[in-house]
This record gives C-alpha cells, sequence and structure tokens, in this order.
C-alpha cells in the first residue's frame, strides 16, 4: 500500500529512503512514474525542512538549495546569468515545480540546469553532509542531493546555449554552458559542459584543453571546435541521430563561444 | 491506499477532502473535491491542460502531490466567471475565436490568468512564454495570443 511520509529534515528522509522508496521534491519526476502505475514504489519520502528552499549567496560563492525550483532562480536578482537556464526549462507552470535538485536526475533529453552547473564546477552536497564534484555525483546519483554550490561567475564569463527545434518549450537536440575564465587575456580554466549529448550531463573536456591558453576569437577556439565532440558518443532519439548531434555540435559550441553579445 | 485529510482554499472558497496517498492534484480536484475545470491530458507535465494557480503561481495539477495545496489559495478555471458575468479572458477567447474543441481552454485560461495578474500589459512575446508549457492541437495559438493580448487592453481600458 503506498503512503508518503514528510519529514522535518533531509537527514531524516535520506534515513528513510531505501528499497521501494522515492524522495519526491517538486514533483515533475516522480509524479509522472505515479500517474503511470509505478508498480516499484510503495513509500514517497518528503521533507519540509526549509534549507532545501534556500538561496544564498555568500563570498562570492552561490549555494541552492535541492528544492529550489526554476521559478525562484528565475525570481532571484542574485541569479541574472541563471535566467537563461531556468527560462528553458519547460514551461512556466513546469518552473513553479522543476528543482534544482531534481534536474541532476532528469533522464535524457532533460536536466539543462544540470549542464550550466557542470560548467560551473558545482559541488553537491548530500544529506550525509559529504560534498561531491558534480561531474563525479553524475556517475551514479547516490545519496539524497541537499544544496549545490558554486562560485559565482565574474563578469560575463558564463554563457548557455539551447538547442531545440520546437520553440519557446522544446527538449534539447543539445545544450551547451560553458565559463570562461581569463588570465593576461587567455582563456585559463574553462569549463564547457554538454547536454543531450549523453547519458547525463558531460564535460567537454578535449573542448577545455584545446581553449586553455587559447584567445577568444575565430582563430584561437578552432582547434577547440576541431574537438567539439572528442571522447563523446551522443544518443539517438526521436529529436535527432547521434551522428546529428556530432556535426552540429561544432557550429553550436562555435556561436556559444563566440556569443560576445551574451557574455 | 491510506488518505490524508487536505483542507484548502478553492476559488476563494474554504475546501477540504480526503486525497488518497500519492494521488495528483488533478484526480483529486476531480473526483474527490468536484471541480471537473482542469482537464486531464496527459499526465506527465507536458500538455498543460490541467494548469491551476497554486498561491498564484501556475502549476500542473497532474504533478503536484494533491496534499502539498494544504493551507495554500487554489485557483481553476471553474472559479474565473462570477455567477452568469464571464471573466474578461474568458469574454476574449470567445470574441477571438481562441476556443475550437475547447480542452485546453482550461489550463491557458490559468496560464493567461497568471500572466495578467503580474503583468497587466503584456507583449506578444510574453504572451507566447506565458502559454508556451500549454498545447493546442486545434487553433494554431494566434487566436489564443490574440485573445490574451485583447483581455489585457479591455483590462486596462477599464481601469
Amino acid at each position: 500500500m503506498l503512503r508518503v511520509d514528510t519529514y522535518p529534515t533531509a537527514a531524516e528522509a535520506a534515513r528513510a529512503l531505501g528499497p521501494g522508496t522515492r524522495f519526491l521534491g517538486g514533483g515533475s519526476l516522480v509524479m509522472i512514474e505515479l500517474n503511470y502505475g509505478a508498480s516499484d514504489i510503495d513509500r514517497i519520502v518528503r521533507t519540509s525542512d526549509p534549507e532545501l528552499k534556500e538561496i544564498r549567496v555568500e563570498a562570492g560563492r552561490v549555494h541552492l538549495g535541492a528544492l529550489v525550483s526554476m521559478s525562484d532562480v528565475l525570481n532571484s536578482r542574485d541569479l541574472d546569468f541563471l535566467a537563461p537556464v531556468a527560462q528553458a526549462v519547460g514551461g512556466p507552470a513546469v518552473r513553479s515545480a522543476a528543482s534544482v535538485g531534481g534536474n541532476l536526475f532528469a533522464p535524457h533529453p532533460y536536466g539543462d540546469f544540470s549542464v550550466a552547473l557542470l560548467a560551473l564546477d558545482a559541488m553537491v552536497q548530500t544529506a550525509d553532509g559529504v560534498s561531491h564534484a558534480l561531474e563525479g555525483y553524475l556517475a551514479d546519483r547516490s545519496g539524497l542531493v541537499t544544496s549545490v554550490s558554486f562560485a559565482a561567475p565574474a563578469g560575463n564569463t558564463f554563457a548557455f546555449r539551447k538547442v531545440r527545434r520546437v520553440r519557446p518549450k522544446g527538449a534539447s537536440v543539445m545544450s551547451m554552458a560553458c565559463r570562461l575564465s581569463r588570465s593576461a587575456g587567455r582563456l585559463s580554466d574553462v569549463r564547457v559542459a554538454y547536454g543531450a549529448m549523453g547519458p547525463t550531463a558531460v564535460r567537454a573536456k578535449a573542448v577545455e584543453q584545446a581553449l586553455e591558453g587559447a584567445t577568444l576569437d575565430e582563430r584561437g577556439i578552432a582547434p577547440a571546435l576541431e574537438r567539439a565532440t572528442e571522447g563523446l558518443d551522443p544518443p539517438t532519439d526521436a529529436l535527432a541521430s547521434s551522428w546529428y548531434r556530432k556535426e552540429t555540435a561544432v557550429v553550436h559550441l562555435r556561436r556559444l563561444l563566440l556569443a560576445e553579445d551574451a557574455r | 491506499m491510506s488518505k490524508t485529510p487536505v483542507t484548502f482554499r478553492l476559488n476563494g472558497e474554504d475546501a477540504a477532502a480526503f486525497a488518497d496517498a500519492g494521488s495528483n492534484l488533478l484526480d483529486f480536484l476531480r473526483r474527490s473535491v468536484g471541480d471537473l475545470s482542469p482537464k486531464y491530458g496527459c499526465g506527465q507535465g507536458t500538455c498543460g491542460a490541467c494548469t491551476v494557480l497554486i498561491d498564484g503561481e501556475p502549476h500542473l495539477a497532474c504533478i503536484t502531490l494533491a496534499e502539498t495545496v494544504s493551507g495554500r489559495e487554489v485557483r481553476t478555471t471553474g472559479g474565473l466567471a462570477n455567477g452568469p458575468t464571464l471573466d474578461r479572458l474568458q469574454e476574449a477567447f470567445i470574441d477571438k475565436f481562441a476556443a475550437q474543441c475547447g480542452y485546453c481552454t482550461p489550463g491557458m485560461l490559468m496560464a493567461a490568468t497568471a500572466l495578467l495578474d503580474k503583468n497587466p500589459n503584456p507583449s506578444r512575446q510574453d504572451v507566447i512564454d506565458a502559454i508556451g508549457g500549454n498545447i493546442c492541437r486545434c487553433t494554431g495559438y494566434e487566436p489564443i495570443v490574440d485573445a490574451i493580448l485583447e483581455a489585457s487592453r479591455n483590462t486596462r481600458g477599464a481601469a
């Protein structure tokens, strides 16, 4: 018999998770399973922990509670740089439900917010008090997420791009995000991440390597474009084939990197 | 299946009913409360036919756990008209032929209500963004966008 248990703290909710349970955050993923009669769920676990709804910016570092919604992100004056990312998730009603933590679990081709977090070198905090690099966390997605945190990008160094066939709402053919830090006029400590190019958001490490020390212009990014999909095996789905994703990624990467007006 | 008592405000009035564990707000409103105005479309948060407002924000009732509306204010299309007097949006939808089969209309109306409550003077792009999560397979959307803009103009004219 299905039941719903709500705990006052994330730590208690985490302890209640086990076989046959699901943690319900905003609901945009788990409710679909319930609506379609998921027979493997006999217990829904929730938490009313207010910390999971917090948005804090302290000492240049942004902390987003796992239950912060995309609408919350859009409404925060501190998170203007993330507005294009949150805006890219569903329509307004989906954004009221879709949460930062839930986005880490969104199946392909969803999860655009995770792409941005990966490019921002986000850390994931879980209810057991452990911090994980997001890239590592995405590999097994184990542990109840309580928050994510990352250094606020300086100036206009962060950019995001979503490629879709349907506007204004549409799933990703691919999404891309980058953090283009510079040192002495050259790119340094660059992060580039893709969405819908693998089972989860992935870093484009070959591109990152090629951009290190480069100048942000046509000539400077040329070697990175040649390695746009190196090491990646994009999935084929109803939106695009693996071949199409690989062939067009270079075009969108170029637009992402050189879109000076967006940074 | 266990049941949870849920008390909330529905269209400005107190409401209370029992929600089955794990049931969504759409089923709860339609089967337990008796408000048939939000429609079941996809059950996966894709079509927008079940859009309602919770504390003024648009939500998809089909992916909202029913018991989470305890103590909150829910608005549905069923509460838009004041007796025989239609809401400005409903009037505009009629005037602009914005409903054909009508199945998406309750969701469209609530998405538009959320927009106009916050932004009484929306641009065409604002309207398109606001109904971006609502699917219509009849009208081609243009009459709906026109109707929402018309309603916003009527509101400003009346103010």
